[in-house]
């Protein structure tokens, strides 16, 4: 009876040094929506960042000998939720979060880091953006304590608009987005930088609309097909793009789509083959970039997790990054790695990438593809079991998308 | 039975109430120091008088309402323009004081949205908000100079230099404080207009509006009246989020925003005061405590509401209530045994569901599919959901809890019903 | 001419399925009182049963049953919940379906996923009807057009013609003497429930794989089949008929319309100052948001709606 408690006794003091060393582990907070109606993109990204930390840092040695990981916090889509969010991460001893769907949560984080590190410099905390895309954030509104690692709204119309100024075909454009800051966003550098490199193409339409309320879109195919358009510019994403697309295929709309979005979590289930050679995306990576090791990556990934297939080239690129500037570093203080990520260049799989110090926008290639029947060739794999997956259109070098910036920097 | 009991101690008994209920919304942030259950007070206690705002409405006016969140938000952007506005010309008494700029914002919006939707109540009433309601959350995207597009209107509530007793706003802590200022002033407020003849009013308007009319009142103005002053409030709490996040963004004013406050304010209980402020403080913990820890919280949520609409419709604050009366008749000794004895089976039954929808979460919803025999990380156990122990217990821990429940909840409710017959003076 | 004639097929189209939604909603709202929050669930849970099945066995299985497992599903919902909470009031049933309507989604997302699922039109419905100048209009629309006209001849034929539908019509208007006449109104109500829900799975059948079927589609299509309700006038199917029909067209020929909101002040003689945020808006971004604005308007003007026999 002694000897078994006296066992026991042990058992537990070994959990708990074993859970003392766990505890030496490098944590990064994953803030976005877990529950609710963007809970599919949220748990993506959040299975994605799991995987990364695993096979490309952890497995690789981790940071400085220690583990690195990634935990979710419900901010349930909410820029007051992610706050307190955010409060519950650093309670908890978090110093580096990350966030990416919608500019809205992420500015209220940016904004409740500043204040944060301003309140207790002892206790900063670093902010890791995958995915926010509004400009501003890296322009008006840059911080020092903000990282972005996807391209925002300006450098990818310049990388779209780079590519429709050689492409002679388009003559008409019609432009349709979402009626918020991001749909504004993308009609008004179409708009701005097509004046600039085809002067001679003509904007025959224009519309916006509210924001997830439309079913039917075949009233903004008519419109689009009445204006003769040749190409569509949409920054639409999720069911608003989906349906955009099937509403042109039944009503036989022979235009090509420019999307931001139409590449991943459950748009190209949702399009099918109504967005056959039709839809044209701008995107960092996509399944037929060829690669070294993230075709078995992906494969890995998708056979894990049925139902979620992997799409986020960057948040692979973001974790492999804030590894090798802590372990560049030595240090996981917030201010070490700010200071290492900051104009770090860095090989990642789609190419080499930039961490440009005077804003903290991360430059990246990026390439336009199209959505094409797979061929085994040049479409090898499909893109979510459709049987359809994105043909490489044109490559741009992480430097024919930078654009300048207004950021003006406060340094700690 | 209480009639005897002369006003005065009432009075005092009230007294006593209030100024415990302010002396431990003083006292929980020493208990409580962390930053997160700091911000979770903070957000309780603007969900406190937005309640009580909504239930000047629907507990009182009868006025069932699918846009309230409209007054909030107008409150929430207006005092955040207004913070910005001053900006450092303010000082930490202007920045006090801008809860009472989103009231007026509120009230003003009351004036102008309430004047088409009070005139008729019922049905109409609600399916008017609901339109008014989608209306404003739809141009809240549409017009980006006042309601900031997807990033919102951000602040910064330390303004100018010097402090006011000492408070610059800035530590969370102090937040906290001018929250609890604000929302024991406006709950005492709320409070007072239920003792006042438009309270009255109110209610009669609620329960009967053919004979409130024959003896003379305008119902139409009651409800009218009722809205704005609602309005004023939410409007105050809406200022009150604005500073506290110190960023607004259009989802203050969105129907998800009007349906958790009208959660809360049903579950807490619709006929009583004080069953708002139970309702806030519980969904809102509800959300953001039990959402932190676990996926399925939506279910959770979703199943305990559904529990209270067909056992309790008359929210968490009548099932107080009923103990009360219990206490003040001398039975509620009577119960506590039963209550003791269905404790447990009922325990029980939760333990095997919880376990039920917890591995059916892990395994349809969870960490993505290992090995055959890996094990999955369930309520901090390592569980193989593959085989078929698991959830052989946590089904017969069900089923034991079901008939357990069952067995011993018939004897609970046959007693219960019995004290009920005494209370009501059938027995003694 | 081209536009005028697309668009007006295109109203018609979307009309009729905001008809199929509506139907079901308004025989339940004017015969119990119910607000059924929880009818946009039902149509989902139409669109994913027929997702299911139509992976095991095909579409035209999927087609009759699913709408029927829907039904099924919705007169548990009266039996079990509805009946209890009824007695408790009005509000307490519509916050019921309220709940329900939470937890349909959560179960969806449960069981089906977060995303969105592969519910295809099935080929031989896939292709195009007629080209009309150069717009070609696809059979599966035809298709739709044809469910929801024979839906709403079957509901006609329904509640005119048989003896059930002669005491639902009673039922709807004068629930205690059909009560006395010794017809079991609790039973009735549960029929009426469930047809109407099924009417609501039937939609989601054939609306799943028109649109999409994701977990949000309960709640996108939610609030506008109160309008149409609403808009219609309370009880009157008619009224949906008529309401379901102006809503599509209002919001197809909304959106084909390039003037802008100082054009329409214009013509009333009012003008706004150029450059103001509401002066820069376009009727076809108002287009969503129109129907509301006619909601609150006829609740202004005509609360009975524009065929409904009494108020509220």
């Amino acid at each position: 009876m002694k000897n078994t408690l006296l066992q026991r006794l042990a058992l537990v003091a070994g959990t708990l040094l074993i859970g003392g060393s766990a505890f030496a582990q490098v944590k990064i907070a994953y803030i976005d929506p877990l529950s609710g109606p963007f809970a599919n993109v949220g748990e993506a990204g959040l299975k994605g960042f799991k995987e990364a930390a695993d096979i490309l840092v952890n497995q690789k040695g981790g940071i400085m000998g220690q583990k690195l990981e990634f935990v979710g916090f419900d901010n349930k889509g909410s820029p007051q939720e992610s706050q307190i969010q955010l409060k519950a991460a650093i309670d908890q001893g978090f110093r580096f979060i990350t966030q990416g769907n919608g500019s809205g949560a992420a500015h209220s984080l940016i904004d409740a880091v500043n204040k944060w590190n301003a309140r207790n410099p002892d206790k900063t905390v670093l902010f890791f953006n995958y995915a926010a895309v509004d400009p501003t954030l890296t322009n008006e509104q840059c911080s020092f304590w903000h990282f972005r690692f996807d391209a925002n709204t300006e450098m990818k119309m310049e990388a779209i608009t780079n590519f429709m100024e050689k492409d002679k075909k388009i003559k008409k454009v019609f432009i349709i987005g979402q009626d918020y800051a991001h749909g504004h966003q993308v009609a008004k550098y179409t708009k701005e930088m097509l004046a600039k490199k085809r002067p001679d193409v003509k904007i025959v339409g224009e519309d916006l609309h509210p924001i997830g309320r439309v079913k039917d879109f075949a009233p903004y195919i008519a419109k689009i097909k009445a204006s003769g358009a040749d190409t569509v510019m949409t920054g639409n994403w999720g069911n608003d793009l989906s349906l955009l697309v099937k509403a042109a295929k039944d009503a036989g709309l022979k235009a090509r789509f420019f999307t931001y979005y139409a590449g991943g979590l459950g748009t190209p289930q949702a399009m099918g083959a109504s967005g056959e050679d039709k839809v044209l995306q701008l995107t960092e990576w996509h399944s037929n970039v060829p690669t070294k090791s993230t075709e078995k990556f992906e494969a890995d990934f998708n056979k894990k997790y049925p139902g979620i297939y992997f799409y986020y080239m960057r948040v692979n690129t973001m974790t492999e990054m804030v590894a090798k500037a802590m372990n560049t570093a030595k240090s996981t203080d917030p201010k070490a790695v700010a200071l290492a990520l900051e104009d770090m260049r860095f090989p990642a799989e789609n190419g080499e990438v930039w961490m440009r110090k005077s804003d903290h926008q991360l430059m990246q290639p990026l390439f336009i593809s199209v959505f094409s029947k797979k061929d085994g060739k040049a479409v090898k794999h499909d893109s979510e079991g459709t049987g359809f997956g994105w043909k490489t259109l044109a490559s741009v070098s992480q430097r024919d998308s930078q654009m300048p910036t207004s950021c003006i920097m406060e340094r700690p | 039975m209480n009639s005897h009991v002369p006003q005065a101690v009432f009075r005092r008994g009230r007294l006593l109430l209030w100024g415990a209920c302010l002396a431990l919304a003083v006292a929980l942030p020493l208990v409580f120091k962390s930053g997160f259950m700091l911000s979770l007070l903070c957000q309780i206690g603007i969900m406190v008088v937005f309640a009580l705002s909504y239930n000047m409405l629907l507990g009182q006016t009868g006025l069932l309402s699918f846009g309230h969140a409209v007054y909030f938000g107008m409150g929430a952007f207006i005092s955040m323009h207004t913070l910005n506005m001053i900006g450092k010309d303010g000082g930490p008494l202007v920045v006090a004081l801008l809860p009472l700029v989103g009231g007026l914002a509120g009230l003003l919006a009351g004036v102008v949205l309430g004047w088409v939707t009070t005139k008729k109540a019922g049905t109409t009433f609600a399916m008017i908000s609901l339109g008014i309601g989608e209306l404003v959350a739809a141009c809240a995207l549409m017009f980006p100079g006042l309601f900031g597009g997807e990033g919102g209107v951000s602040g910064n509530r330390v303004v100018g230099k010097g402090s006011l007793l000492g408070f610059t706003w800035g530590p969370q802590v102090e937040m906290y404080g001018l929250i609890v200022a604000w929302a024991f002033v406006a709950t005492v407020a709320m409070f007072a207009l239920t003792q006042t003849p438009l309270g009255r009013m109110a209610n009669a308007v609620r329960d009967n509006p053919e004979r409130a009319e024959f003896v003379g009142y305008d119902t139409q103005r009651v409800r009218y009246l009722m809205l704005i002053l609602s309005g004023l409030f939410a409007g105050v709490a809406g200022g009150l989020t604005a500073l506290n996040y110190e960023i607004v963004t259009a989802e203050t004013l969105n129907a998800h925003t009007s349906g958790v406050v009208l959660l809360m304010t049903f579950v807490g209980g619709i006929g009583f005061f004080y069953g708002p402020i139970i309702g806030a403080i519980l969904v809102t913990v509800m959300q953001i405590v039990i959402g932190g820890m676990t996926q399925a919280w939506l279910l959770y949520f979703g199943l305990f509401f559904l529990f209270m609409v067909l056992m309790a419709p008359g929210g968490i604050a009548s099932v107080i209530a009923m103990q009360r009366n219990l206490w003040q008749a001398g039975l509620f000794r009577r119960m506590v045994p039963h209550y003791l004895a269905v404790a447990l089976p009922i325990l029980v039954l939760l333990a095997g569901l919880v376990g039920l929808i917890e591995m059916t979460y892990a395994l349809l919803a969870g960490e993505g599919v290992g090995a055959g025999d890996t094990a999955t990380k369930v309520m901090g156990m390592q569980l193989q959901l593959s085989s078929m122990e698991p959830w052989a217990i946590a089904l017969a821990t069900t089923a034991v809890g079901v008939a357990l429940t069952r067995w011993i909840g018939g004897r609970t409710s046959a007693a219960w019903n019995e004290t009920l017959a005494t209370l009501h003076g059938d027995r003694t | 001419m081209e536009f005028v004639v697309i668009s007006l097929l295109n109203g018609i189209t979307y009309g009729l399925l905001l008809f199929m939604l509506s139907s079901g909603l308004t025989l339940i709202f004017s015969m119990m009182g119910i607000l059924n929050f929880a009818h946009a669930s039902f149509y989902m849970l139409g669109a994913y049963f027929a997702y299911q099945i139509s992976a095991w066995l095909g579409f035209w299985p999927g087609l009759l049953v699913a709408p029927l497992l829907v039904g099924a599903v919705g007169a548990v919902v009266e039996r079990y919940g509805l009946r209890r909470a009824h007695r408790f009031g009005h509000v307490a049933e519509l916050l019921f379906t309220f709940g329900l309507a939470f937890l349909v989604e959560e179960v969806v997302h449960l069981v089906w996923g977060t995303s969105s699922v592969d519910y295809k039109i099935p080929a031989e419905l896939d292709g195009t009807l007629f080209t009309l100048f150069s717009t070609d209009f696809p059979i599966y629309k035809g298709f739709m057009m044809l469910i929801s006209v024979g839906m709403l001849v079957a509901l006609y034929a329904l509640l005119t013609r048989t003896r059930i539908g002669l005491i639902i019509q009673a039922a709807l208007t004068k629930p205690d003497m059909v009560e006395a006449l010794g017809h079991n109104v609790p039973r009735i109500f549960m029929l009426v429930f469930g047809g109407g829900t099924a009417l609501a799975g039937l939609a989601g059948v054939i609306g799943g794989n028109a649109f999409i079927t994701e977990p949000g589609m309960a709640a996108a299509v939610g609030s506008i089949v109160f309008v149409v309700v609403v808009v219609g006038g309370l009880g009157s199917l008619g009224g949906a008929f008529v309401a379901s029909l102006l809503i599509g067209c209002i919001q197809t020929f909304s959106i084909g319309l390039t003037i802008s909101v100082t054009d329409v002040f214009a013509l009333i003689g009012v003008t706004l100052p150029a450059g103001s945020q509401v002066a820069r808006l376009t009727i076809t971004q108002l287009a969503p948001v129109l129907p509301y604005m006619l909601m609150v308007a006829i609740l202004i003007f005509r609360p009975r709606g524009l065929m409904g026999a009494r108020e509220s």
